[in-house]
């Protein structure tokens, strides 16, 4: 078997394949929290329980109705973000001329109650959910076997996040949102309906998230507490990529997945703490993080 | 009255704990220029800030083309074909200079079109593909003005427009001005710069503690020198 500093190159390439799982999924939830962020000035400590929510809605849909994995992609990140405008109309809204620090609270509350209602609902130990029919398997590379699910979770997530790139930066509808984003008094003042325009980016910010928990359903995670798992080192790649950029913020998470996926590789004891390393020397040198606008 | 654009009666304005405008009065004619003078902190941005509805708590009654805008949010008053050229100019650093111009919708017919505009502001077309915020001060206020020809707006509200600009291009922008008044347009103006706005007023309010001390008409400006000198010490 051919190796590469020592390593098998099999489990070296498996170990980057699952690091741009992880990557994509860090990508898609960091890129949410940093246009949620921007325009409400909230930092949504319930993404990973609407991830997980996302997850959880697509194996009812299956469970309950028969609605397939394909549809739930649609349907799932949909209701997500309705719920995400609920929220946003009934409680969020009254808090953006407060400190941080309420937001932050009160959907963190929120991640609580949500998540404290699924394991009510079905536990902790996690359900089954299979990979569907037509992305099953795998392909033969003659190094290594490459699960045609993971190729699926990265091109997704990956197009997804292009797309939500490309509006924010090349589109009419872009340029409101970064306008309101930036002076959202005089953005609305010439007559853009700034509050609409919040509530929207929230409910689509969620989606995001609801999105991300499909694709992660079937990758052998899906328990009410796979949103708290993760969201914790979503919030160092935050930290890391910095809020000012949309490409910061795919770049980081994509990155950082493969890092952590090789620090497994290498040096296993450090692979649950490397990003927070990361973190803590980018904090060091660069306190906005790296792409982000120095205030 | 059919020619009455905006009138302004007992507004006061609060900004938390401050009240900032202690009932004032005011009325601009459909196709008049008028400008507010004053001395700073005397409420005359505040004035604007209250008509685009951008300020806290208002009282009073603040009827715009016959409608009363008191209670309404920002974007609606807008679309009633309101322009609003803010004093600190509000360019925006993540837009270019050209999607800066195209960012505010359209809120009336008529506006400008982009070729108009290119024509009136040269310097605009050539910086189009520039970062807003990189602008020299000159250009970034052309934007500002600009900005708001596009959109179809008719009352054009705008705030020291002069302020911290090359003689040359005060002089542009008094003739911008001009222009605009020949075009139809209704000006409420706040100026620092007296010799900016004397020629172009129709009409020009001193605001003092946060009402109108003196109105004085532009056949009156000569003999009326004293009540300006005490006023704004010019």
């Amino acid at each position: 078997m051919t190796s590469l500093f020592g390593i098998p190159i099999q489990a070296l390439m498996g170990q980057v394949i699952l690091g741009l799982v992880n990557g994509s999924f860090y990508a898609i939830l960091s890129l949410g929290l940093a246009v949620i962020f921007g325009m409400l000035n909230i930092i949504n400590f319930a993404h990973g329980a609407l991830f997980m929510m996302g997850a959880f809605v697509a194996w009812m849909g299956m469970e309950y109705l028969g609605i397939s994995y394909w549809w739930s992609l649609l349907t799932a990140p949909l209701l997500v973000g309705l719920f995400g405008i609920a929220i946003e109309r009934s409680l969020l809204q009254w808090l953006y001329k407060l400190d941080h620090l309420y937001g932050l609270l009160l959907t963190f509350g929120l991640a609580l109650i949500i998540e404290g209602f699924f394991r009510h609902l079905y536990g902790v130990s996690g359900q089954p959910f299979s990979v569907p029919d037509e992305i099953a398997g795998g392909i033969n590379l003659g190094f290594m076997f490459l699960p045609k699910y993971r190729l699926w979770v990265v091109v997704s997530s990956l197009t997804v996040c292009f797309l939500t790139w490309f509006v924010i930066e090349k589109t009419r509808l872009g340029a409101y949102l970064r306008a309101a984003t930036e002076n959202p008094k005089m953005t609305q003042a010439f007559g853009i309906n700034v509050p609409v325009m919040v509530m929207l980016t929230y409910g689509f910010g969620v989606g995001l998230a609801g999105f991300a928990g499909v694709l992660a359903a079937p990758t052998g995670q899906l328990s009410p507490l796979m949103g708290s798992n993760l969201i914790i080192t979503v919030f160092a790649v935050v930290v890391i990529g910095g809020m000012g950029s949309i490409l910061g913020a795919i770049v980081t998470g994509v990155s950082l997945g493969v890092v952590e996926g090789l620090t497994k590789v290498f040096y296993p004891e450090a692979s649950a703490t490397v990003v927070f390393v990361i973190m803590a020397i980018v904090l060091m040198f660069r306190p906005s993080g790296l792409f982000g606008k120095e205030k | 009255m059919v020619n009455e654009y905006l009138r302004i009666t007992d507004l006061h304005t609060f900004y938390g704990e401050s009240h900032i405008l202690h009932g004032l009065d005011l009325r601009v004619n459909r196709g008049e220029c008028v400008t507010l003078l004053g001395r700073n902190g005397a409420g005359r941005t505040t004035t604007l800030r209250s008509i685009m509805g951008l300020t806290g708590k208002r009282t009073g009654s603040i009827m715009l083309n016959g409608r009363e805008v008191i209670d309404m949010a920002p974007h609606h008053i807008a679309r009633l074909g309101v322009g609003f050229c803010p004093e600190e100019r509000a360019i925006y650093a993540s837009l270019s200079c050209e999607e800066n111009l195209l960012l505010p919708p359209r809120v009336g017919s008529g506006g400008m079109s982009l070729d108009e505009i290119y024509a009136m502001f040269p310097n605009l077309y050539e910086r189009r593909h520039s970062q807003g915020t990189r602008l020299s001060g000159g250009e970034q206020q052309m934007l500002a003005m600009a900005r708001i020809l596009r959109t179809g707006a008719r009352l054009l509200l705008l705030d020291e427009i002069s302020e911290g600009l090359a003689p040359v291009i005060v002089q542009k922008l008094a003739q911008v001005i001009r222009d605009l008044k020949v075009k139809g347009y209704t000006i409420l103006l706040v100026e620092q710069n007296f010799r900016f706005a004397a020629p172009l007023a129709d009409r020009m309010y001193v605001v003092e503690h946060g009402q109108i001390a003196a109105e004085i008409h532009q056949h009156e400006i000569n003999e009326k020198q004293h009540v300006l000198q005490d006023l704004l010490g010019v």
